[in-house]
């Protein structure tokens, strides 16, 4: 296990050793609810998760050890207060970008080898997989790098077109946080959900009715159709729940609406529960499928494609189509 | 149940008798799924065995047309697919003749008519316009050409992964298959998998792996350098015309050279069926089996080049066997030239017990 120190302890509060600190101060959770010395940090810590949800990336305005700490802390406390997933994962993947930056920048600190030292071993800790830097950049093991890049929908993340070597596929300090974007937010939003929750104190609760009230935001009531293929359908659902959806089930299930005669404007609020949702970007990149290339918008994915990407949950209704659009045509 | 199949029953039993030891039970036995497929009727799977001795009991008493086992472990595998509680599987690679385009196939390639019973060789319908069943009898060229494959599998594994320890067996027909026992791989899903079977065949690269930029070519891969990057500047940038190819490619343009590297391809990667390997929760011939297409068995190769299927993995006895035959080409099986046959033959069984598995031979009535 990896001695974190108080600079590190700021920039991935996540980790166990943040807890330690709490009770090395000699504070309890329940105290940061019902102390009013520490009142301030309530409502840094609804900040911090209302910055979240708006999809932005927190920086605390007092950059002290404790308000980072303490702050991150209230606001695990109050997410499994709230009991809104949606708010779960929008804070969790918020604060995965936020470490991602330090962790970036840590990882490529060539002058500071114990800083370069602490980033490799949270990346150990955290995903335990083991990662080394050489002169060419990060090393990670080819395995370990198949098992998270294949799921980005880029040509660039597939390995063959990857350094390779030894066993290692080898990153930029970049890459390598870019890869295990989706670990970190994972392992946030693990800790979150398995925390313990604490009793509802009262000195809790009107921050927990604040969230609950920013949860409802968040609710989108969307037109199911009984005539999508499975696996449009499954996506559709993946999106509701406010899960992750990777690109290449994004750009499925946006081919395929769009050659059903939707536009933008009815897509986009689909994705609008996505854990990392900007509105701008969605519609730039809806509009780039619809403009497409060669004067039309880009085609659904065949069966085939969509079978390779772990999309694919077909039913009996599927047997004999090899593209999702034949759906329910051939079977008429 | 025909004669035919009563025949290569009686074949198979007796092979498993006599050779039992070489059924080779996989590694965590108790976790892998088990099926088989009687003579004359369907497919038993999610069979669960305890013990090599199990194994080799259940082989005796079935002496199976196949018998498979999955590359994948489980807590559970007796239970239906979804309840089996999947814990891993051995990667698994494909390379089958049939795959590679072979221009020698169209020769050793022959067909049966399903109207008129006709046997002949070469592809395509019957004279008399029935649709026809076709078979082939891989020659020596069709073995070395997946041999080749093989090696540039073990290659790039070896150089580019770091997999040292990958065996090969003959799949007991037209191929081989590459085991690779590596724990680090084993968790891998489907989709890790095709990327993985991606990289092995040299699919999907894009002209920036190689040094393109928007610019034109800023870091041209070198000879010598690990991975993909070296051995695709050895096909793309010839040392001997290095200068001249990197000028042409960049003249050419990054549609040029998306095209050229989709054209190698095939040439520098290994030619493999992506989808068995994908396939997490297969079953795979058990190695020491005897393959029902051919009557050879699934045996290790411990020396891959000087392998020879048609000695090494023709198993069978060579009691003297009576049959009908109308296989129109000829074929070596132990050294010995067969065919081309029409009419009564007495051949060792196993010759028999191969162009019967193929389709080209039947019992005497006088058996029946």
């Amino acid at each position: 296990m990896i001695r974190l120190g108080r600079d590190e302890l700021a920039k991935y509060p996540f980790l166990p050793d943040a807890g330690k600190y709490l009770a090395d101060q000699g504070f309890t959770l329940e105290d940061l609810g019902t102390d009013p010395d520490l009142a301030g940090f309530m409502e840094e810590a609804v900040r911090r998760i209302e910055v979240a949800a708006d999809g932005r990336v927190y920086s605390p305005p007092d950059s002290s050890l404790d308000a980072s700490v303490f702050s991150f802390l209230l606001a695990v406390v109050l997410l499994r207060m709230t009991h809104a997933m949606t708010l779960v994962r929008r804070f969790s993947l918020a604060e995965a970008r936020r470490a991602e930056r330090h962790l970036e920048r840590d990882l490529g600190s060539m002058q500071d080898g114990e800083r370069e030292r602490l980033a490799l071993g949270i990346i150990e800790e955290l995903f335990s997989i083991s990662v080394s830097k050489t002169e060419e950049g990060v090393a990670i093991e080819a395995p370990d790098y198949l098992a998270r890049a294949s799921s980005f929908h880029e040509r660039e993340w597939k390995l063959v077109n990857r350094r390779v070597d030894s066993g290692k596929v080898l990153l930029t300090a970049h890459e390598t946080v870019r890869l295990l974007r989706a670990g970190i937010s994972e392992y946030i939003s693990e800790r979150i959900t398995s925390a313990p929750a604490p009793p509802r104190a009262a000195g809790f609760s009107g921050a927990v009715a604040r969230l609950e009230e920013l949860a409802a935001r968040f609710h989108v009531p969307t037109a199911q159709s009984g005539e999508y293929p499975p696996c449009v359908k499954h996506a559709i659902e993946v999106l509701e729940k406010g899960q992750n959806l990777p690109h290449s089930g994004r750009f499925m299930l946006a081919t395929y609406l769009i050659s059903r005669g939707q536009g933008a404007d009815q897509i986009a609020p689909l994705f609008k529960n996505a854990p990392d949702y900007n509105e701008r970007v969605t519609r730039y990149q809806l509009n780039q499928i619809i403009r497409g290339r060669d004067g039309g918008p880009y085609s659904c994915p065949s069966c085939e494609k969509i079978k390779r990407d772990g999309l694919c949950f077909a039913t009996p209704e599927c047997d004999g189509i090899f593209h999702p659009g034949q759906f329910g045509v051939r079977r008429a | 149940m025909s004669p035919e199949l009563e025949f290569l029953q009686s074949a198979f039993r007796k092979y498993y008798f006599d050779n039992i030891e070489s059924v080779e039970p996989p590694a965590r036995i108790s976790e892998r799924e088990f099926g088989y497929m009687p003579f004359g009727s369907g497919m038993v799977r999610h069979l669960s065995v305890k013990t090599p001795g199990e194994l080799s009991a259940m082989m005796l008493e079935q002496s199976p047309a196949d018998a498979y086992c999955s590359n994948a472990a489980y807590a559970f595998p007796e239970a239906q697919m979804g309840q089996k509680d999947w814990r891993g599987a051995e990667l698994i690679f494909d390379v089958d003749a049939k795959d590679l385009d072979l221009e020698c196939r169209p020769g050793h390639a022959c067909s049966r008519c399903a109207s008129c019973g006709a046997a002949r060789s070469g592809g395509g319908p019957c004279k008399c316009g029935g649709a026809t069943e076709s078979a082939s009898f891989p020659c020596g060229r069709c073995i070395g050409a997946a041999k080749k494959e093989v090696s540039k599998l073990l290659g790039i594994m070896r150089e580019d992964l770091g997999i040292e320890g990958a065996a090969v067996y003959f799949s007991g027909n037209e191929g081989f298959h590459v085991h690779v026992d590596e724990p680090a791989y084993a968790r891998l899903d489907s989709r890790a998998r095709a990327e993985l079977c991606d990289y092995l065949s040299f699919r999907g690269a894009t002209p920036e792996s190689v040094g393109f930029a928007r610019s034109g070519v800023k870091d041209p891969a070198r000879h010598g350098e690990p991975g993909w990057r070296g051995r695709a500047a050895a096909l793309l940038f010839p040392r001997s015309r290095r200068n001249k190819a990197l000028k042409e490619a960049e003249l050419a343009g990054r549609d040029a050279m998306q095209k050229r590297l989709e054209e190698i391809s095939p040439l520098a990667g290994a030619v493999i069926d992506h989808r068995v390997t994908m396939d997490v929760h297969r079953i795979f011939r058990l190695p020491g089996t005897l393959n029902s297409k051919s009557g050879m068995a699934k045996v290790r190769c411990s020396d891959l080049a000087g392998f020879d299927p048609y000695s090494e993995a023709c198993l069978i006895d060579s009691e003297p066997a009576d049959i009908i035959s109308d296989c129109p080409l000829e074929f070596r099986l132990r050294g010995r030239r067969f065919g081309p046959y029409s009419g009564e033959a007495t051949v060792p069984r196993y010759a028999a017990a191969y162009m019967i598995c193929k389709g080209f031979a039947r019992v005497p009535e006088t058996y029946r």
